[in-house]
């Protein structure tokens, strides 16, 4: 049976990883690839590495961050931050990504989500959404969530499927960092209009917020920072707790 | 020496960098006369197979590949070019193992997301290359098209129907899955092999 995927994210800013509690105030934990090792052996799935470096130079270093990865990570792993154009996906791909993420570059201009897609594949291609429920509509962010734009959530997230999207990475930004649960409603909506992969991300402090986002919001896979980075919330802990729950998960 | 196949549909950098961790330097090369002489050759594949065939036929690999006496492994879309043909752009493959590689209709299941991406479990029914550890574990898969299962399948996996995981025929093996990305699982079928 197909397995629900737990996702440790690494927030990379100039080669070593941080999180930040609502995208602010970054607390520093550790090196990326030791830590992607780390959580490999405890059970991981996947990882996402996100450079939020935003320098020139940073990116090359980000680069070089990401074939030492692929030389000592042996799962998948997805890379974001700052992507925008199909040379710079090439790159990535040939330093061992498996799959990059693009996030306000394809609200910006949505023909880069085609274009990613009819080049390397669809699986490679996840959009990432940024969205905050204002009044009872989700709308979607850019710039790290600080900027609101006219898209809503679910709308946006089919027509980048419609495009060519692999997998929809949504977080909620009025859940990231407060640890009281997944957005499940807004997971269940996308669940509903979606047929590729949805990934949870935002707002998990305990092991039960993995089985709603699982159950209730119908999550493929669900994935976070500091439960994991702090080891609040060790992996294979979670796997054992999911499996007892009767959820499908890789022990 | 093992060496891994040159074309225009390779992840040659991940199989390098999983043979690497088990202490193997591999060759890439598309030189007929270096993949005639390795050990071991390994097929990797990401990407369309229509496409992939017509470069390989364009280059010769085709025979070449088909041709090699010594241990040789596909991966994923390598390992469906080895099948007998795919419905992925109408187009005929090498013919090794005697079956066909289908699209998933998820019309039988509209809960099931194609691609089929992810973990999933591996029934091996003759151990072979699998071993019987790995009966079922976990493997790592990324694909919209299966082989159905035929006289040379030695694992299959379910996902809205059984499909091949693991083919075998003489000296040539295949996995739809990625062992290089299948953490220790992968690692264990990547070892077996070399271990031929």
């Amino acid at each position: 049976m197909l397995a629900k995927r737990i996702i440790p994210c690494l927030d990379v800013k100039d080669g070593a990883t941080v999180k930040g509690v609502n995208f602010v105030n970054f607390r520093n934990a550790g090196d990326p690839v030791e830590l992607g090792q780390r959580y490999s052996a405890e059970g991981a799935d996947e990882l996402v590495y996100l450079d939020i470096t935003a320098s020139l130079e940073g990116r090359d270093t980000f680069i070089d961050l990401v074939r030492r990865v692929a030389q000592g990570v042996s799962i998948p792993f997805t890379v974001g931050g700052g992507i925008s154009s199909v040379e710079h996906v090439d790159t990535l791909l040939n330093a061992g990504a498996d799959k990059i993420s693009i996030n306000s570059s394809a609200l910006r201009r949505p023909e880069l989500i085609s274009e990613i897609a009819s080049r390397f594949g669809r699986q490679v291609c996840v959009v990432a959404i940024d969205a905050r429920c204002i009044e009872g509509e989700w709308i979607c962010h850019v710039k790290g969530g600080h900027e609101p734009t006219q898209r809503r959530l679910v709308e946006w997230a089919v027509e980048a499927q419609d495009r060519g999207a692999g997998e929809i990475l949504f977080t909620s930004m009025d859940h990231d960092g407060v640890k009281q649960g997944f957005a499940c409603d807004a997971l269940n909506q996308l669940h509903e209009a979606l047929s590729i992969p949805v990934i949870a991300s935002g707002g998990c402090g305990a092991m039960e917020h993995f089985k709603d986002a699982f159950e209730i919001g119908h999550a493929d896979a669900a994935l976070a920072a500091s439960v994991f980075h702090f080891n609040e919330i060790p992996i294979d802990e979670l796997k054992r707790y999911l499996h007892k729950c009767n959820i499908p998960v890789r022990m | 020496m093992i060496a891994i196949v040159k074309y225009n549909a390779g992840n040659v950098f991940s199989v390098t960098c999983a043979l690497q961790r088990l202490g193997v330097e591999p060759v890439v090369t598309d030189d007929p006369e270096v993949l005639r002489a390795a050990d071991k050759v390994i097929f990797p594949g990401v990407g369309e197979a229509s496409a992939a065939m017509g470069h390989l036929r364009a280059s010769g690999l085709d025979k070449v590949i088909a041709g090699l006496k010594q241990p040789v492994l596909g991966i994923c879309i390598g390992m469906q070019l080895m099948c007998r043909h795919s419905e992925e752009g109408n187009v005929d493959g090498l013919g090794i193992f005697d079956t066909v590689v289908k699209r998933f209709d998820n019309s039988r299941c509209p809960e099931c997301k194609v691609p089929h991406m992810g973990w999933n479990t591996v029934e091996v029914g003759h151990p072979g290359i699998a071993g019987e550890s790995l009966d079922g574990r976990y493997a790592y898969y990324v694909h919209s098209y299966y082989a159905e299962p035929c006289v040379h399948t030695e694992a299959i996996t379910r996902y809205i129907v059984p499909f091949s995981a693991v083919l075998h025929r003489d000296n040539f093996y295949a996995t739809q899955f990625h062992p290089e990305k299948s953490g220790s699982v992968g690692e264990t079928i990547l070892k077996n092999f070399l271990a031929l």
